[in-house]
């Protein structure tokens, strides 16, 4: 049908060299011997020991990763109510202002709502620390979990729906027994995205967190304008690999759900 | 319990994530407003005046009394502020050029693909995007180094008889942008180039278009949707970038972001973080109104 040109495989391993590269470096430097991470010396795992024996590290890893579970789960059902509401509801008072509160947040430079958050912790009196932590996060993550899970909404067959309701199902059954094991695929992925997004996040943390309540990315950070450490690229390899097996799973369970689906379908439909 | 409880359950559907962003994304916007009217003090919170609540209404009337523009003012005073506001929009602009430059052959060859592999190449850009931020801008630091990877690299081709200076210029924050942000340009430009009929290029060409202008007249104007789309996935976060201009940028490097963090962290003045983060905010408002407009016009389309 179309040619595949040589400029066009070109493009794409140069592409992929260029996203790839940069990362394998970093994990190769993390098993060096010497303390440098330009010139390798042979090879060791001794950083990886060191970081065991690191209380602060494992602290730090700690609060993340309860941040990262607790903002997650509550994003990804504020984030499936928004994306309900904005594909099902095209008429509301507000519907206007409630899209762009849903899509803003996707580009907002996140110094902007760091400041904006902390200032309305301080105004409420809330004191800074796991709870403000996780509140942010959910903030943040829950318009990514909406724009995956709208995506999937916007292909789904509303006459099951609509079937199951002429049908006696009351809009809660219908949605817990029809819609919900349909995008629940997309639910996963929104929920998967919303992990990494916490996980990951610098700015919003270092600006809603408060002592006590230390992340492993605001750890990494403090150390890394220190200097750059082979045991800052074991963490880094520890936390790529956690995000590689975490993708790795969401793409097996998201793969099955959509051949079921396909599969249901076709047994639905007779073909 | 059915009409009662559908009109309930209809209601809370909105309700509950609307209640949530008003509170937590759009309130604290007017909050930085107000601060950023405030003067500083040497206190906790450090500005003035703080409501007096307990004074019901006269509180909140003595408390407007106070508001001053001092802080506006002293942004246009100091050339700090108008410098820094002016170099990162034009690095983010010239970032999200390269990015376009970078990312359009590769969603195009990506389109091109056969079928049966465009999943995995989807997965293989998407990839990067779910490691940490942090960790893939730290990956390039020891990569540009004076006694970098890269650096080696072209000391031992013999293209180079000296170490480039690249780290803490504004060509490593270019790198690191593009780098960072590639992925939300090539998604984009690539479902836009998926979705497009073949045809109209095979039809420009027959009708006597070299490839090349076909490609201009036809391929790239019907990718525009894509491209724009991206562009501004790219250009308004970079514009308020913190950790690439603080980790790979050198000190003379000026980017709003990076002045705002440290107004506010280091100087702990935060009428001043916040009249700064006002002025990003409204500078940034024209092009978040048209990322918003162009998605909801993708939208009502993909309905």
């Amino acid at each position: 049908m179309q040619r595949w040109s040589r400029f066009n495989i070109l493009s794409l391993v140069f592409g992929f060299a260029f996203l790839y590269l940069p990362i394998v470096l970093l994990v190769i430097f993390s098993f060096n011997e010497s303390k440098l991470v330009t010139v390798w010396s042979g090879f060791s795992i001794k950083w990886y020991v060191q970081l065991f024996q690191n209380q602060g590290l494992i602290d730090a890893a700690w609060v993340t990763f309860r941040v990262a579970l607790l903002s997650a789960t509550c994003a990804t059902v504020l984030g499936t109510l928004a994306a309900l509401a904005i594909t099902r509801y095209t008429r509301f008072r507000g519907r206007m202002l409630f899209s762009g509160m849903i899509y803003a947040p996707l580009v907002m430079p996140e110094v902007i709502t760091g400041l904006s958050l902390l200032l309305l912790f301080v105004a409420i009196g809330f004191d800074r620390g796991f709870w403000t932590l996780t509140l942010a996060h959910i903030t943040f993550t829950m318009c990514f979990v909406a724009v995956v899970v709208q995506s999937r909404l916007m292909s789904f067959d509303r006459s099951i729906e609509e079937a199951a309701m002429d049908l006696g199902a009351t809009p809660v059954t219908t949605f817990m027994k029809i819609t919900l094991p349909v995008i629940a695929p997309a639910v996963f992925s929104g929920w998967v995205l919303a992990l990494t997004l916490s996980l990951d996040d610098l700015v919003i943390s270092s600006f809603t967190s408060g002592p006590g309540a230390t992340t492993l990315p605001m750890k990494i950070y403090s150390q890394v304008r220190l200097g750059v450490t082979p045991e800052i690229n074991a963490v880094c390899t520890i936390l790529i690999g956690i995000v590689a097996f975490g993708v790795l799973i969401a793409s097996i369970v998201s793969r099955r759900a959509e051949a079921q689906r396909v599969k249901d379908e076709r047994a639905a439909f007779g073909h | 319990m059915s009409k009662f409880g559908s009109a309930i359950f209809n209601r809370l559907v909105i309700i509950i994530p609307y209640a949530w962003l008003l509170v937590f994304f759009l309130i604290p916007f007017f909050i930085v407003f107000r601060i950023s009217l405030s003067e500083t003090a040497v206190a906790m919170p450090p500005y003035l005046p703080v409501f007096n609540w307990d004074d019901g209404l006269s509180g909140i009337f003595d408390g407007i009394r106070q508001f001053s523009i001092a802080n506006y003012l002293w942004l246009t005073e100091d050339s700090l502020y108008i410098n820094a506001y002016g170099s990162s929009l034009w690095i983010a602009g010239v970032s999200t050029l390269l990015t376009l430059m970078i990312a359009y052959p590769i969603a195009y060859a990506m389109a091109q693909a056969p079928g049966s592999i465009r999943p995995t190449l989807l997965m293989l850009v998407i990839l990067p995007f779910w490691t940490s931020f942090l960790i893939r801008v730290y990956a390039w630091i020891a990569i540009l180094k004076p006694e970098g990877l890269f650096n080696q690299l072209l000391l031992t081709l013999g293209l180079i008889d000296q170490p480039l200076i690249i780290l803490n210029t504004n060509w490593a924050i270019y790198i690191g942008i593009v780098y960072s942000y590639l992925p939300f340009m090539v998604l984009p430009i690539y479902s836009a180039l998926e979705k497009m009929d073949h045809s109209l290029t095979e039809a420009a060409q027959d009708l006597g278009c070299t490839p090349i202008s076909a490609f201009w007249q036809v391929t790239f104007r019907l990718s525009m949707p894509g491209v724009i789309a991206g562009c501004m996935l790219v250009f308004i976060p970079a514009v308020g970038e913190f950790v690439i201009p603080d980790l790979l940028g050198g000190s003379e490097t000026l980017m709003i972001g990076k002045t705002l963090w440290n107004e506010f962290n280091a100087n702990r003045d935060w009428p001043v973080s916040s009249a700064v983060a006002t002025i990003l905010l409204l500078i940034l408002v024209v092009p978040i109104m048209f990322f918003q407009q162009a998605q909801a016009k993708a939208d009502s389309e993909g309905r």
